[in-house]
C-alpha cells in the first residue's frame, strides 16, 4: 500500500488518469442515488428549464432531465468503450502471439490483413457496417460493431512487442529447457508484457469511446438511448447551440472531456509503468 | 527504384480499392434489405393509400436496375461501374449524380484541412524540437501541459466550446456555414473574405488540437536526437549552438514527422468529418451526414469509397517517393 502510495507520488500522469476517472464514478453511484433515472426519457420533465436547484443540470427540449441522463448515460457509453476495448484487445492480443510467436505463412496474413485494415479510416467502415444494419443499433451491438476494427492496431503493436520479447535470453532457456509454444507465451511472455496491455487496452477503450461518440453524432446510435453520444447528436439536431440553449451541450461536453482527459492520463502513466526508460526524458 | 518494389506496392493499393469496393457491395445486401421495395412503400405511405400493384413495380424496378440478375452478375456490373467511378444518383438529391456530390464538397474539405494540416504541423512540429532544446526559453516549459491536454480532445468538442466562447458569447467570428447566407460564390476579394471568416472556427479547433500531437512526436524524437554522438561532436567541436540545434538535431529528427504528415495529408478527407457536422462546414464530412439523415446509400457509398481509394492512392505514392526522402531505407529491404 505504502508502496503503491509512494509510486504514485512519482507518477503524476497516473494519479491525475485515476482521480478523474473516479470523480467520474463517484458522480454516477451518487447520482443514482439522488436522481430518478426514470426522468433521462423523453417527456418526463418540463422541457427547456435551464439549470435551477430541481433540474441541477437543466432539461433538454424533448423533455429529458439531463442530470438524469448524464447519470444513466455515462456509464452506457463506457459500457460501449470497455466492451468494444476488451475484445479488441482480447482479439489483438491472440493473433498477435500466434503472429510473432510461430512467424512464417500465419505472421504474414495476419500482419497483412491488419496492415490494409489500418490504411482504411475506421469510422467510414463503421459507417457503412453501421448504415447496413437494419432497424435501430442497441448499445452492446454498437460495442460489437466498433469491436469489429478495434483489434487492429493492438494486434500490429503487440506484434511488435512480442517479436522483440521473444529474443530475450529468457525465452531461449525456456526454449531449450523444453517448454512448449503456449507454455512460454503464457509463463514467460505474457507477464511480462501485462504493463504494456494494460496500457494498449486503455488506449483501445478511449478510440473506441471516440468511435461511439462519432456514430451516434452523426445520427447511427442507438436512437432511444440516453448515451453521451446521442445527447450531442439531439444538442446538433435541435441547433441547441444557435438557440442559446447552453445547458444542454455543457454537461455532456464536461463529461466526455473528463472521460478522455481520464483515459488519455492512465495511458501516459500506465506507459512509465511500462517503459521505465521514458522516465529519464521525461 | 526497382520495378518490382513499384509493381508490389501497386497490387497493395490495387487490393485495397477491391475490397473497398466488395465491403461497400455485399454488406448493404448482407443486411436483407430492399432498397427499391423500401422506397416505394414509403412513397405509398406518403400518399395515404397502399397500392395493389407494389409487387409488380417491384419486380419492375428491379429488373431495370438489374437487381434481378444473380448476384455474381450484379457483383460484375458493381465493379465495372465503379471502376469508371460511376457511383449512380443522388436518391435524395435525383437528378443530380453522387459524383457532383462528391465534386462540389471536396474542395472545401481541402482546403480546410489541407490548410490547418500543414499549419499545425508547422507549428507543433518547430515547438515540439524548442521543447526538447535546453536552451529555449524557460516559459516555454509551461507550455506542455496545455498542448498534451488538448491533444486528447476530440475536434469537434473544442469546436463546440470554441464556437460559444468565440461566436456565441462575443459575437467575433461567423457560428455556422461556409460563407453568409446571402452571399454569391465567386471569385472576389469579397467572397473570400467571408469563407476565411467561416473557416476560422473550425480551423482553430483543429489546430489547437493537432499541433499537441505533433509537438509531441517531434519532442521525443528529438530527444533520442540529442543524445547521439555526433551530436556531441559538432558541441565539442564549438559550432554555433543555432547550427547544431537546426542541421544535427532538427535535420534528423525531422524524417518520421515529414511521414506523419504525408499520411496525415492522406487522411484529410476523412479526417475532421465531425467538425464539419458540428459547424455546417459544407465538405465531405457535412455530405455525408445529410446522406445518412436521409439515407441516401449511393452517396455514403461514393463517399466511402472515394476517401478509400485516394487514401490508398497517398499510401502507395508515399512509399514510392520515400526511399528519396530517407536515404536510409533501401527499397530493396522493404
Amino acid at each position: 500500500m505504502r508502496a503503491a502510495y509512494r509510486y504514485i507520488r512519482r507518477n503524476p500522469s497516473l494519479a491525475l488518469g485515476i482521480a478523474l476517472l473516479a470523480a467520474l464514478a463517484l458522480f454516477v453511484m451518487i447520482g443514482s442515488l439522488v436522481v430518478d433515472t426514470e426522468n433521462a426519457r423523453p417527456l418526463s420533465v418540463p422541457a427547456l428549464r435551464p439549470p435551477s436547484a430541481e433540474y441541477p443540470f437543466g432539461t433538454d427540449r424533448q423533455g429529458r432531465d439531463l442530470f438524469a441522463v448524464m447519470v444513466t448515460g455515462t456509464p452506457l457509453t463506457l459500457r460501449i468503450g470497455f466492451i468494444a476495448g476488451f475484445i479488441g484487445v482480447g482479439l489483438g492480443t491472440v493473433l498477435a502471439f500466434v503472429a510473432a510467436y510461430y512467424r512464417g505463412l500465419t505472421d504474414t496474413a495476419i500482419r497483412g490483413v491488419a496492415d490494409i485494415g489500418l490504411t482504411v479510416p475506421g469510422l467510414l467502415v463503421l459507417i457503412i457496417i453501421a448504415v447496413s444494419i437494419k432497424g435501430s443499433l442497441t448499445v452492446n451491438q454498437m460495442a460489437i460493431i466498433i469491436a469489429s476494427l478495434a483489434w487492429l492496431y493492438p494486434t500490429r503493436t503487440i506484434r511488435a512487442q512480442v517479436l522483440s520479447l521473444r529474443e530475450r535470453g529468457y525465452v531461449e532457456v525456456a526454449q531449450l529447457s523444453g517448454m512448449s509454444g503456449p507454455g512460454i507465451i503464457f509463463f514467460e511472455l505474457l507477464p511480462n508484457l501485462l504493463p504494456y496491455l494494460a496500457a494498449t487496452l486503455v488506449n483501445a477503450v478511449s478510440s473506441a469511446i471516440l468511435a461511439s461518440i462519432g456514430l451516434e453524432v452523426l445520427g447511427l446510435g442507438p436512437i432511444d438511448s440516453p448515451t453521451l453520444g446521442m445527447t450531442l447528436y439531439w444538442v446538433n439536431f435541435n441547433a441547441a447551440m444557435i438557440n442559446g440553449w447552453w445547458w444542454w451541450w455543457t454537461a455532456p461536453t464536461v463529461i466526455i472531456l473528463t472521460v478522455f482527459l481520464g483515459l488519455f492520463f492512465l495511458t501516459v502513466g500506465l506507459d512509465e509503468l511500462a517503459n521505465p526508460r521514458l522516465r529519464r526524458s521525461a | 527504384m526497382q520495378p518490382t518494389y513499384i509493381a508490389r506496392r501497386f497490387g497493395i493499393f490495387l487490393l485495397i480499392v477491391w475490397l473497398a469496393a466488395t465491403l461497400n457491395f455485399f454488406l448493404p445486401r448482407l443486411s436483407g434489405q430492399d432498397p427499391v421495395r423500401a422506397k416505394l412503400l414509403e412513397q405509398a405511405a406518403l400518399g395515404g393509400y397502399v397500392q395493389g400493384g407494389i409487387e409488380e413495380m417491384t419486380r419492375e424496378y428491379e429488373r431495370r436496375f438489374g437487381l434481378d440478375q444473380p448476384l455474381w452478375r450484379q457483383y460484375l456490373t458493381y465493379l465495372h461501374d465503379v471502376s469508371r467511378l460511376d457511383f449512380n444518383y443522388s436518391i435524395a438529391n435525383y437528378p443530380r449524380t453522387v459524383n457532383e456530390l462528391i465534386a462540389d464538397a471536396v474542395p472545401w474539405t481541402i482546403g480546410l484541412l489541407g490548410t490547418t494540416t500543414l499549419l499545425s504541423f508547422g507549428i507543433g512540429t518547430l515547438l515540439g524540437a524548442l521543447l526538447a532544446w535546453p536552451r529555449a526559453p524557460p516559459w516555454m516549459r509551461w507550455l506542455m501541459p496545455p498542448l498534451w491536454a488538448l491533444h486528447a480532445i476530440p475536434f469537434f468538442l473544442l469546436g463546440l466550446i470554441l464556437t460559444y466562447l468565440l461566436a456565441f458569447q462575443l459575437p467575433l467570428l461567423p457560428i455556422f456555414g461556409g460563407y453568409s447566407a446571402g452571399a454569391v460564390p465567386a471569385l472576389n476579394w469579397h467572397f473570400a473574405w467571408d469563407v476565411f471568416q467561416h473557416a476560422l472556427l473550425p480551423a482553430l479547433s483543429i489546430i489547437l488540437v493537432a499541433t499537441g500531437g505533433w509537438a509531441l512526436g517531434m519532442r521525443g524524437m528529438m530527444v533520442t536526437t540529442m543524445g547521439e554522438d555526433y551530436v556531441l561532436f559538432a558541441e565539442a567541436k564549438g559550432l554555433r549552438a543555432s547550427t547544431v540545434f537546426l542541421r544535427y538535431c532538427v535535420r534528423n529528427a525531422v524524417l518520421p514527422q515529414v511521414t506523419a504528415l504525408a499520411l496525415a495529408l492522406g487522411q484529410i478527407l476523412s479526417g475532421a468529418v465531425l467538425v464539419e457536422v458540428i459547424f455546417g462546414y459544407p465538405g465531405i464530412g457535412t455530405l455525408l451526414y445529410q446522406a445518412i439523415r436521409e439515407n441516401d446509400h449511393f452517396v455514403i457509398q461514393g463517399i466511402v469509397f472515394t476517401v478509400i481509394v485516394a487514401l490508398g492512392f497517398t499510401t502507395f505514392v508515399l512509399d514510392v517517393i520515400y526511399p528519396w526522402l530517407d536515404p536510409r531505407i533501401s527499397d530493396r529491404r522493404a
